[in-house]
């Protein structure tokens, strides 16, 4: 089958490789209808994620197909529809059974690398390094499935692909990360990062009764579709504006009551900010990465709520702990539980509450995956998510 | 000498310099000019790219080596020869910049200091060696399964092969007897007879090797409900005293470079076949958790049909 592999830093490749095949009795072999490329996709791309090989096919959101199944997936047949979620997870563990799926203890084969890094190892994920359980990803025809009698969701209706293929990730993620704000009438959110992810941040904080919702991006087409499609009532442009003092006028000075961190790892600074160094200076902000989350910790009214969705790899330098600690701040942070969140949200889109597909700019196919890749990463022709079909 | 201890101070030794790897590297590549000052020399673009490109992504590369291999032993000397690269680098500062040359110099003596940790750090990693008397290892796991259920499986001593990645096989031979074979490199089976010497209904097993064994070899494991409805936490101990001679070598190789990771492991499986029904595989460790596939990951593709 063809499969888009990591072949390095800045390199992927459509490239012919085995059928996947049934290994453990509840996977499902399940044949791609389409695919798409996932921010969390571009920390391996520019190689910030340790422990990947050349040859790993990349992708971890994913629908379509049940083609296969093994003994011990009595909910699937041959023909059905799915989405499938990107945490891996086995549904029997004392995570799972909390709901906690993206930290299920069973699903990471190789999880005596990720303790070595993270004292506890996370699930395992599609197409996500080997720390995380070397799978193979779903930028492919086809993929295993494992844990497929607890995983996937079932697709009955005609709706397209489009409309519920983020289900598999981003829509999750960003609800989650509003979820995560406990959000009480009269709240103002704030969401660094108007990507796919905070765009799911935006729509979820008002779903969930945000009364006013503060998108925070340099790109003026991420900052327009936030406020005409995600629900941002207000769009802050980081690089014409220092963000704290723009977050303290639209806020009367008191702060948004939570803040969205839609960024992670490869965060991006503004140079020459005046506002932006004069806080760099009262707080020692040295290096550039992590800036979406040292800003919205200062940012953060006290006693709010800091919503971690960005993904980090490592250790961080200069974490305001000072400001985290004695503002009375709650951080809340995780790969997404994507398992309990699909089929609320389903049911929200068929009901029309929610159509997740306004995200998408670029359609194209799977062999075009390292254009794709290139597209997104650039931000060229005002990408702002990838669909791929194989 | 003992094993377990040795093995203990070169792993805590090893953690230690990999954060401080992680730390100092992350801090070049992030902030290089800051570093560059820091240590004396100009915050310049040379500078700059020098500390962030020779000197940081050395250290987070070499972090990143310590602590994920579970052999560290090659990373703690490519650590040294960074070293080296430091030393050479803040000599040519110090001869560039006389006036700051006490920043210089105190950066030096760190250098110094952590070059010291390292070799030391270095030399016990890969002068240890395998051979040695006595093999001790312990570890824990909760299993989300009642007590009763958890203690079954394991007291049927022929499970044990299913999740405990050196064995090939038990055999049961009545009154308490048992003969187990492992699997050790090349081929190689080692064979022994064991007794259980304890035996306490959901709470205790222990078993020893039979007098005259090829192997001398103690286990004990704990059960004992965890708290709130958590299932039921499973500690381990085995020791094993391999032979003399080559066989000796041999049943040190079976437990790999890294026979506390080795258990830790087959505690993990043991939790997957207990809680999802099987070892969980996939694409990068098809055989399931295993030390040895850890360290040496096939790529994220599916086996291809014959293999
Ligand atoms: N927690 C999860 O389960 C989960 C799931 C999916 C993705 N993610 C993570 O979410 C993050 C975003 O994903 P995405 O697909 O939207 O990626 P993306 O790269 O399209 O979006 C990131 C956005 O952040 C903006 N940005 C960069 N620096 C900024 C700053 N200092 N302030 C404000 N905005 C800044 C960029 O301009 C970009 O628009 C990634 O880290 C990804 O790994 C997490
Ligand atoms: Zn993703
Ligand atoms: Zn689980």
């Amino acid at each position: 089958m063809r499969a888009n592999c990591w072949t390095g830093r800045n390199s992927v490749e459509v490239l012919d490789v085995p059928d996947p095949r049934i290994l453990n009795s509840r996977d499902a072999i399940v044949k791609v209808t389409s695919t798409a490329i996932c921010g969390s996709d571009l920390h391996l791309y520019d190689g910030y994620v340790p422990t990947m090989r050349k040859g790993d096919i990349l992708g971890h959101e994913f629908m379509g197909e049940v083609v296969e199944t093994g003994s011990g997936v009595p909910n699937l047949s041959v023909g059905d529809r799915v989405v499938v979620p990107f945490p891996i997870a086995c549904g029997a563990c004392n995570a799972c059974e909390r709901g906690l799926t993206s930290v299920c203890e069973n699903s990471n084969p190789n999880a005596g690398i990720a303790e070595k890094f993270m004292g506890h190892s996370p699930c395992g994920i599609f197409g996500y390094s080997h720390m995380l359980g070397g799978y193979a990803g779903g930028q492919a025809e086809y993929v295993r499935v494992p844990f497929a009698d607890i995983g996937p969701l079932k697709i009955t209706s005609d709706i397209p692909d489009e409309k519920v293929l983020f289900l598999s990730d981003i829509l999750p993620t960003g609800y989650m990360g509003a979820e995560m704000c406990d959000i009480s009438p009269g709240d103002v959110v704030a969401v660094w990062g108007a990507g796919p992810v905070g765009q799911f941040a935006i729509a979820g904080a008002r779903l969930l009764g945000a009364e006013r919702v503060i998108a925070i991006d340099r790109f003026p087409e991420r900052l327009d579709m936030a406020a005409s499609k995600a629900g941002a009532t207000d769009v802050v442009n980081y690089a014409e504006t220092p963000v704290l003092e723009a977050l303290q006028e639209l806020t009367g000075g008191r702060g948004p009551d939570a803040c969205i961190d839609a960024v992670g790892l490869e965060g991006h600074a503004a140079s020459a900010l005046y506002a932006y160094d004069r806080v760099k200076q009262a707080a020692r902000l040295e290096t550039e990465r992590p800036t979406a989350l040292r800003e919205a910790i200062l940012a953060c009214r006290s006693g709010g709520v800091v919503s971690v969705i960005g993904v980090y790899g490592g250790l961080m330098d200069k974490f305001p702990i000072g400001a985290f600690m004695n503002r009375s701040l709650i951080l809340r942070t995780g790969q997404a539980h994507v398992h309990r969140y699909m089929e609320p949200l389903l049911a929200r889109i068929e009901q029309g509450d929610l159509d997740p597909s306004f995200v998408i700019t670029h359609r194209m196919a799977l062999d075009e995956a390292p254009q794709g890749y290139e597209m997104f990463k650039n931000k060229q022709d005002e990408c702002i998510k990838v669909v791929l079909t194989p | 000498m003992d094993r377990r201890t040795s093995d203990g101070r070169t792993r805590r030794g090893a953690t230690g310099l990999a954060l401080f790897s992680l730390g100092l590297g992350s801090a070049q590549v992030g902030a290089p000019g800051a570093v560059a000052q820091l240590v004396g020399a100009d915050d310049s673009p040379t500078s700059r790219l020098v500390t962030r490109w020779a000197c940081g992504v050395r250290e987070l590369a070499a972090g990143l080596g310590v602590g994920s291999s579970s052999a560290p032993g090659p990373w703690l000397w490519a650590r040294v020869a960074g070293d080296v690269v430091d030393l050479a680098l803040l000599g040519t500062v110090a001869a560039r910049h006389p006036a700051r040359r006490t920043r210089t110099l105190a950066a030096a003596a760190a250098v110094l200091g952590v070059a010291a940790a390292d070799v030391a750090t270095a030399r016990r990693a890969t002068g240890g060696g395998l051979r040695s008397d006595e093999l001790s290892v312990q570890a824990a796991i909760t299993v989300n399964r009642p007590v009763g259920e958890v203690f079954d499986y394991w007291h049927d001593l022929t499970n044990l092969p299913r999740f405990m990645a050196h064995l090939e096989d038990v055999t049961l031979l009545g009154s308490d007897r048992s003969r187990w074979t492992a699997k050790a490199p090349a081929g190689v089976e080692v064979t022994w007879e064991a007794e259980i010497t304890a035996h306490t209904a959901e709470e205790l097993i222990a078993w020893r090797s039979v007098e005259g064994s090829a192997v001398a070899t103690t286990g004990r494991v704990r059960f004992q409900p965890a708290p709130g409805d958590r299932g039921t936490e499973v500690h381990v101990a085995i020791e094993y005293r391999p032979p003399a001679g080559r066989l000796g070598s041999t049943v040190a190789k079976m437990f790999g470079e890294s026979p506390d990771q080795q258990i830790h492991d087959d505690l993990r499986r043991f939790k997957q076949v207990l809680e999802t029904g099987e070892v969980v595989l996939s694409d990068g460790s098809p055989e399931g958790t295993t030390a040895s596939r850890q360290l040496r990951q096939r790529p994220a593709q599916p086996l291809s049909p014959s293999s």
